[in-house]
Order: C-alpha cells, then sequence, then structure tokens
C-alpha cells in the first residue's frame, strides 16, 4: 500500500515543499560552517588582528603544543566517563520505572526527565551549591554522616565536572533505554520466567540483550553532548580546568585569536563526527537484526 | 510498584535524590534572608526575588528570552510544515539526506555553530543584533519543530485526505480544512519544545548575543562566571519554577513521553 | 457501450505488476464486486478508478468520457474507505456536509440534504456527534452517508466492512444493498470476503495476481467456477483425481460421463454440501468417517476414500449421521461435478 501512497518517484512536489528549509540552512548553516573552517586557516597577531591567509599555522600550534593534547584528552576522558555513568545509573533506573504501576509510572517518569526541559545553567547552579560556598551541602553531609573525615574536593575538579555532566545528561539516556523497552514484549520476560529463569537470569540474558541498542544509542547522544558541552564545564571546572569547548570560547572572547578557536572548534567537530559515525556502523552491524 | 524488589526501590530513591537534588537546593536557598548563601535556616526570605526587580539586566534578558524563543520557534514551524510534509508524504531522491540535514544542528556542537554564526554575522554585518538571534535560533529549534511535525504528518491517515479529494476538495482546500487541523497538536507541542529549547540554550548564544541582546540564560551563565550569590540563585528557581508549570501542562496536555521519545505507549 | 469500461489497465510499480491487462465492464446501476486475497490488484484498480494512483496503460472511460483526464476531486465518485478516513475534527453532519459543500451546494439545500442522507443511514440523532465518539458501525454509516449524499455516478467501497465484528457485517450487508437498490448507484466493492461478495453483488469479478479470472453473477461463478482458483476462492471445494476410461471418469465404483476429448487422467471439482451418503446402486465412492463435526445447522465430514480426503456437508435435517469410523458411500450427481485435464491444474 505504502507503494501506491508515494508512487510519484518524479514529482517536483517535495522538492517545493522542502525548498525553503533548505535555502534557509544552507544559507545559515552550510555557509557559515565552511567559513568557520576557512577561519581556522587563516593567520592572526596580536597587533595586526586576522589576516585572511590560508596557513597551516593553527593546526600546527594544535598538533604540537601538549597544552592542546592535555585539554582534548581532559575532553573526551570526561565524555567517556560521563557516558558510563550515565549508562550505568539509568538504564536500570528506566528499566525500574518501565515496572511501576501507575501513576508512579507516569510522576517518576516526569520527575526523571523532565529535568531535561530545565536551564542548564540553573541546574548546574545547583551542583555548583552542593559543591562549593562554604564546604558544601554534599561534603558537610559525609562529614555529619562521618563517611569522609576531610572534605572531598568536587568545585573545580573533574570528578565535580563529571557528576553534574552525567545528571544534565541523564534523561537523555534513560529516555533512551526507556523507549527501547517499550518496544520488549512482556511476554517473553513471562516465557523465560515460566521456562524456570530467575529473575537475574531473565534480566542478564533476556533483558538486557534486547535494550542494548536502546543504551548504546544513548550513549552515542550522552557521548556527543558531554564532549560539547560548555556551561557546566565552564561553571564547574573554572578558569583553569578547562575542555576543548570553553578552550575555544576563551580563543575567541578572552584571546580574541579567532582563527585559533575556529581551529580547535573544527578539531572538535570532526573528532565528533568521526566517533560518532564509527561507533553507529559498529553497534549497527552488530545490531543488524535486532534493529530490523 | 509490587513488581520491583526493595532494592530496586532503594536504588530508584537514590536516582531520584540524585536527580533532584541540585533542583532542589537551587529552590531552597533562594529564600534565604542572608546576604550571602545559605539555607534558610531562620525561616523564607523573599528577599532576593524582591531584588531581581532591581536588576533591570534580568529583567530586560528575561524579554529578550521571551520574544527570541517566540518568534524563531514561530518562523522554524513556518519552514518545517512543507518540510515534514514532503518527507512524510513523498519518496524522492535525496529525501534522506534532506532528513539529515535538517536534524543536523542536533548533532553539531553548540560552541562551533556559535562560533560559525559569529563569524558569519560579523561578515554580513548583524553580529549581536536581535536578527542575528533570531536566524541562529530558527537553526538550533528546527529539528525539534520538525520532528514533531514530521510524527503528526506521518501519523496521519492519508485516506482522510484522499476522502475529501474524492468529495471535490482542491489541494489548497484539503491542505486548510483537513491536514493543518489534524496536526495541529503535533504542531502546538513542536512549538512548544522548541520554545523551551530556544529559552534554554546558552552555549550557542553566549558567542553571538551582545550586550543588550543578552537572553536569560547568557546573563546568568555571565553572572555565575564572576560570583555566586543568593541573586542568581533566586532568578535561576524563578527559571525553575515557570519550567515545572510548562512542564506538567504539556504532559496534561499533550504526554511528556510521546512529545520527548517521539512515541508514546498510547500512540499508534 | 457499458457505463465504467476499464481497457487494458495495467499499473507497474517499479518491477511488481500489481495489475495486468484488466479489462472489465460495468453497467449502469450495477453492483459489482472486485473480490480476490490481499495482493490481487484489487485495491490498486479501486485506487485507479478513483484517480489516487496513475495506470502505468490502459484506459478508464466513464459514461462515454475519458476518466483518466480528470481529477480526482473532480471525478464525482463516492468512496468509503476501509478505515472510513472519516474527519474527525467534524461533527458527522459536518462530515456529510463537506462533500456539499466543495459542489458550492448553498447554505439551507445543504442542511436538508446532509439529514436526508443521515436519515437514509439511519443516524438522524447522531449529526452533532463526533466519529470518535461514535461506534464501528455508525462511523461505517457516517462514511456511506457522506459518499453518498454528493450523488456520486460511481460508489466505490473499499473493503467497507471488514473493521466490523461478525454478527454487525451481516446487518449491514443486509442494509448496504437495501441502500443500493434504493438509490440505484452503480457500485464497485473491493473485498477479499468471498460471502460478502456473494451476498451484496450483482456480478462478481474474480482476481488473483493482477487478472480477472472470471466475471460472472455470484450463483454461476460458485456453481461453474471458471478455474481451480475460483472454484478454490468462492468456499470449499474437492478436487479428486480421476482416470478416464471410454469416456468416462472412474472414482471407486462410480462411473461418470466427461466431455469428449479429455484426456487420460482428469481432476473432478465437487462442492461438499453437494455430497451425499448413498444408500446403495453403483454411482458411489467408497469411504470411511474420519471426523464428524457437528455446526448447528450441518454437519461437517472429513472421509477418507482411494482419491483422498473428501470433504462433506450435510444439512442437520434431522436423520442419523454416520459416526466416526463407520464406513460410507458417498455419491453427487453428475451435473454438480465439473471435470477439467489433469496436466492444466495450477
Amino acid at each position: 500500500m505504502s507503494a501506491a501512497e508515494t508512487e510519484d518517484r518524479r514529482s517536483w512536489m517535495p522538492y517545493l515543499l522542502s525548498a525553503p528549509a533548505l535555502l534557509l540552512f544552507i544559507a545559515i548553516v552550510l555557509v557559515p560552517l565552511a567559513m568557520t573552517v576557512l577561519l581556522s586557516f587563516h593567520d592572526w597577531g596580536q597587533y595586526k588582528g586576522i589576516e585572511t591567509v590560508f596557513i597551516l599555522k593553527n593546526w600546527r600550534e594544535i598538533w604540537s603544543d601538549g597544552y592542546f593534547h592535555e585539554v582534548f584528552l581532559r575532553t573526551f576522558r570526561v565524555a567517556f566517563l560521563v557516558t558510563l555513568l550515565t549508562a550505568v545509573l539509568g538504564a536500570p533506573e528506566a528499566y525500574i520505572l518501565s515496572r511501576m504501576k501507575s501513576p508512579w509510572k507516569g510522576i517518576f517518569l516526569l520527575v526523571v526527565i523532565g529535568p531535561l526541559l530545565i536551564s542548564v545553567v540553573a541546574r548546574t547552579l545547583g551542583w555548583a551549591l552542593l559543591f562549593g560556598g562554604s564546604g558544601g551541602v554534599v561534603n558537610k553531609a559525609l562529614l555529619n554522616l562521618g563517611v569522609i573525615s576531610t572534605p572531598i574536593p568536587f568545585m573545580f575538579t573533574e570528578t565535580g565536572m563529571m557528576v553534574a555532566l552525567a545528571h544534565v545528561l541523564m534523561p537523555f539516556m534513560v529516555l533512551s533505554v526507556w523507549a527501547a523497552l517499550q518496544k520488549l514484549d512482556p511476554q517473553i520476560e513471562n516465557a523465560a520466567l515460566s521456562l524456570g529463569a530467575s529473575q537475574m537470569t531473565v534480566l542478564r540474558r533476556i533483558v538486557l540483550p534486547q535494550i542494548m541498542p536502546g543504551i548504546l544509542a544513548g550513549a552515542i547522544i550522552v557521548f556527543a553532548l558531554a564532549a560539547s558541552a560548555f556551561a557546566t564545564p565552564s561553571i564547574i571546572g573554572g578558569r583553569r580546568l578547562k575542555v576543548a569547548s570553553t578552550l575555544a570560547y576563551d580563543e575567541f572572547l578572552n584571546t580574541l585569536n579567532w582563527p585559533l578557536g575556529a581551529a580547535v572548534a573544527v578539531l572538535l567537530l570532526i573528532a565528533l563526527v568521526l566517533i560518532i559515525v564509527g561507533s553507529n556502523r559498529i553497534i549497527e552491524r552488530r545490531y543488524a537484526e535486532v534493529f530490523r | 510498584m509490587s513488581r520491583n524488589g526493595p532494592l530496586a526501590l532503594i536504588f530508584h530513591t537514590l536516582f531520584v535524590i540524585f536527580t533532584l537534588a541540585p533542583i532542589v537546593v537551587v529552590c531552597v536557598v533562594a529564600f534565604t534572608p542572608e546576604g550571602y548563601l545559605s539555607l534558610p535556616t531562620n525561616g523564607p526570605s523573599l528577599r532576593w526575588f524582591r531584588t531581581i526587580a532591581r536588576y533591570p539586566e534580568f529583567i530586560n534578558a528575561f524579554w529578550t528570552s521571551i520574544w527570541l524563543g517566540t518568534v524563531s520557534s514561530v518562523i522554524a514551524l513556518a519552514f518545517s510544515v512543507p518540510a515534514a510534509l514532503a518527507i512524510a508524504r513523498y519518496d524522492f531522491t535525496g529525501r534522506e539526506a534532506l532528513t539529515a540535514l535538517f536534524m543536523s544542528p542536533l548533532m553539531i556542537p553548540h560552541v562551533v555553530l556559535g562560533i560559525a554564526f559569529l563569524r558569519f554575522f560579523t561578515q554580513i554585518g548583524i553580529g549581536g543584533t536581535f536578527l542575528g538571534l533570531v536566524l541562529s535560533h530558527i537553526v538550533v529549534v528546527l529539528p525539534f519543530a520538525l520532528r514533531l511535525t514530521l510524527a503528526s504528518a506521518t501519523g496521519m491517515d492519508r485516506r482522510i485526505e484522499q476522502a475529501a479529494i474524492s468529495l471535490g476538495a482542491s489541494e489548497w482546500t484539503v491542505l486548510k480544512r483537513i491536514t493543518l487541523p489534524l496536526i495541529l497538536p503535533g504542531l502546538a507541542s513542536g512549538w512548544a519544545l522548541s520554545f523551551i529549547t530556544s529559552f534554554d540554550e546558552v552555549t550557542m548564544t553566549v558567542f553571538i548575543a551582545a550586550p543588550g541582546t543578552e537572553t536569560l540564560p547568557v546573563r546568568m551563565f555571565l553572572y555565575i562566571q564572576d560570583n555566586i550569590d543568593p541573586l542568581v540563585t533566586s532568578v535561576s528557581a524563578s527559571v525553575i519554577a515557570a519550567t515545572v508549570v510548562a512542564l506538567i501542562v504539556m504532559d496534561r496536555i499533550y504526554g511528556l513521553e510521546r512529545l520527548l521519545v517521539g512515541r508514546g505507549s498510547g500512540d499508534r | 457501450m457499458a457505463f465504467l469500461v476499464l481497457d487494458g489497465l495495467t499499473k507497474r510499480f517499479g518491477e511488481h505488476i500489481a495489475v495486468e491487462n484488466l479489462s472489465l465492464a460495468v453497467e449502469q446501476g450495477e453492483f459489482l464486486a472486485l473480490l480476490g486475497p490481499s495482493g490481487c490488484g484489487k485495491t490498486t484498480t479501486l485506487q485507479m478508478i478513483a484517480g489516487f494512483v496513475t495506470p502505468t496503460s490502459g484506459t478508464i472511460t466513464l459514461a462515454g468520457q475519458d476518466l483518466l483526464a480528470v481529477k480526482p476531486a473532480k471525478r464525482g465518485l463516492g468512496i468509503v474507505f476501509q478505515s472510513y478516513a472519516l474527519f474527525p475534527h467534524m461533527t458527522a453532519a459536518e462530515n456529510v456536509a463537506f462533500g456539499l459543500e466543495m459542489q458550492g451546494v448553498d447554505k439551507s439545500e445543504r442542511s436538508r440534504r446532509v439529514t436526508e442522507a443521515l436519515e437514509l443511514v439511519g443516524l438522524g440523532k447522531f449529526a452533532e456527534r463526533h466519529p470518535r465518539r461514535m461506534s464501528g458501525g455508525q462511523q461505517q454509516r457516517v462514511a456511506l452517508a457522506r459518499a453518498l449524499v454528493i450523488r456520486p455516478s460511481i460508489l466505490l467501497l473499499d473493503e467497507p466492512l471488514s473493521n466490523l465484528d461478525a454478527k454487525l457485517r451481516e446487518e449491514m450487508q443486509i442494509e448496504l444493498r437495501q441502500i443500493q437498490r434504493n438509490v440505484g448507484t452503480t457500485t464497485i466493492l473491493v473485498t477479499h470476503d468471498q460471502s460478502e461478495a456473494m451476498a451484496l453483488s450483482d456480478r462478481i469479478a474474480v482476481m488473483s495476481q493482477g487478472r480477472i479470472e472470471q466475471i460472472a453473477p455470484p450463483h454461476e461463478a460458485y456453481e461453474r467456477p471458471a478455474t481451480p482458483f475460483v472454484a478454490n476462492f468462492l468456499g470449499k471445494t474437492n478436487v479428486l483425481q480421476a482416470q478416464v476410461q471410454s469416456g468416462q471418469a472412474l472414482l471407486g465404483e462410480g462411473r461418470w460421463p466427461v466431455p469428449a476429448g479429455s484426456p487420460p487422467r482428469v481432476l473432478v471439482t465437487v462442492r461438499p454440501e453437494k455430497i451425499g451418503f448413498a444408500d446403495g446402486g453403483a454411482q458411489a465412492l467408497a469411504g470411511q468417517v474420519v471426523t464428524r463435526i457437528f455446526q448447528g445447522n450441518h454437519w461437517l465430514y472429513q472421509v477418507d476414500t482411494a482419491h483422498g480426503r473428501v470433504t462433506v456437508i450435510r444439512q442437520n435435517s434431522g436423520e442419523t449421521a454416520p459416526a466416526e469410523g463407520e464406513a460410507v458411500r458417498l455419491s453427487w450427481r453428475q451435473e454438480d461435478m465439473s471435470v477439467r485435464p489433469a496436466e492444466t491444474a495450477r
């Protein structure tokens, strides 16, 4: 039937309909992106400003300077650990949510994914309040409970950055796993139970393999967003602990070396695209049957 | 909740505490009567909420955000409706590529977009203007507008339109009387999601906005970079409260799950 | 010339041929059913008449005019869709009024005709209700009223009853037939349900793999199927292999005359309800009852014979029914069987 409904392959109608959006995107997405790539090859000097030449100076600087290596390594290390953290915490939570009865299911789903729509700045401020200030609420509580004897440094550390980022990006993981769980036939679990499988075995052998594509899809989203996050690393990391995006911001708005900042941003984009496309390939090959 | 064991419920409780803790702490600290960051142990006070009124920078930024979100979401919708109809209805060469292009702002780091727009707008002479903000926000909210429009256009039974055609309706009449009214709920939620996305956007906007065109999250971000005091927590608490209200309203009307996952359990 | 003529109609979707060289003539006021399994091309044919699918080749003429040159919106056909395709944001009355509005019928005339159409389908009291708040049967009637109110030259029904439960379906069949008789609109019904096609239509066109196998009145198609496909598709049937000797087919102890020039091996087709249990005599096929199922107004038997398993249906007329395991002798009248060469059988 679908063949009959979308039969005319050569109709000009779809092109006409999508032309406005396409032209808009060419004009204000593709052109600016191309200009940014060009910018990364331009020269810059303290007094001469941007010089529109085509040189590899900025790229060579990133390639040879250990500081840039450190920043990019930190960016991807934090992104990887944040992804791991959201998967380990978010996937079980999504499963628990899916097994709740209404109205609890709806209420807690709202509680868990609702923060997605709350301003990132406000959420990060919350972590800054918990971590920092005069000792921070978390440290005070842990000290009072006797769990620790000296305050754990959170503010201006990678640990703090990771906890806050995991919180900011957690809803994406829960949503992705939740979507995978919705496709699951509950009868399959019952079938496994009736064959004598324990609850643990059902989880490991039946549920987990089926929601794995959801976890991996969520992981890709979380990784991409963590590696390009800006506000959270900027507030929690402070001026000293830079990641790729805060470094680019510095070059642009403090040092005013736009070409170098553009090179950092373009490198981040390329690295992310390669990682995302690569892992998508692997996942699709591995889970070809599940996706079909 | 009987299907979850006690261990699961303990995990769930800790998870919910983790989720809510930073949001709650902002809202609690905002009510402090003291001049410094502290919990309102001596009873809540509205002192810092009243203080907001004396800071026109926050008030102005708030209105900039409201206008920016409204205008860019409406324009993004106007662009996505025809595009969504094309993608949902026709099997044409380049359909996949076009969809990927329109969805790409979701995957391009907003830092990169911010830099690209800063460079571009400066070159064409609209750097730091409201027009520049609107153009950039159209781009970042369009994927959200398109996704929800697409979902309702795909979910619609094509025979309903065929029925109207067989009864003598012209293409324009079908669009006006049948298609648009039927995808209206999708459009409304697409607008709402676009608005919130625009209202929250900070990473890209921080590059483009200039003093005078700063949005609320940008203003808050820049303020926090200098120092964290009870004033910015009361501003944040207000933003959180407004978002929570919007969230509950949207959940009632459209279902948050359907909005964010794309297909809810009650969906076709 | 007939009212609606399809001539050499063909539709290809890429490699796939949905409809192949289909020709068909429908008389004014006639009720024709396009019957066949899913994927046989019946819906594509209907969509070509409606104008939602463009034929690869062939012509469609309505009252002597080329229908393909007319836009779908201008064809003036009434269509009842399988999903009803009611406008969910309009009331029943607004749904029905829509077509009249498109024709520019003025308001008072419009409301008169809408009321009339809703009365016709027995929904006079439901005019202001939205489709969501109506039952499947009521939605079906709204769809019918909406199609009929524009006084279409042809009424196209696309599996209109398939979403209703069995009891309601039977009621609607009777009603649909009555309404069509009263209004007199030429009607084309697309269905995969042979009993629906037989109950409603004047003629049935049985389709398979994009082609028409047979066009005939229901009774004729049932009694004298032109092809094995038609025989099988229109109800249960028994197909028995038989040897031919001196102009007679040998089946057990029975000898049935076959047409002159029949090959040595033939296939004999007999409907289950035409087979009876013989008391004695030579014209019979011996067998043993394997299963016997009581179905209220009739008994259903499976009988093993030397020529394979035979299905027999006997009216529950009160006579004693042979038990399972009992030996029986099957017989039927000469005119109730059809014979065709074994080689060409599909």
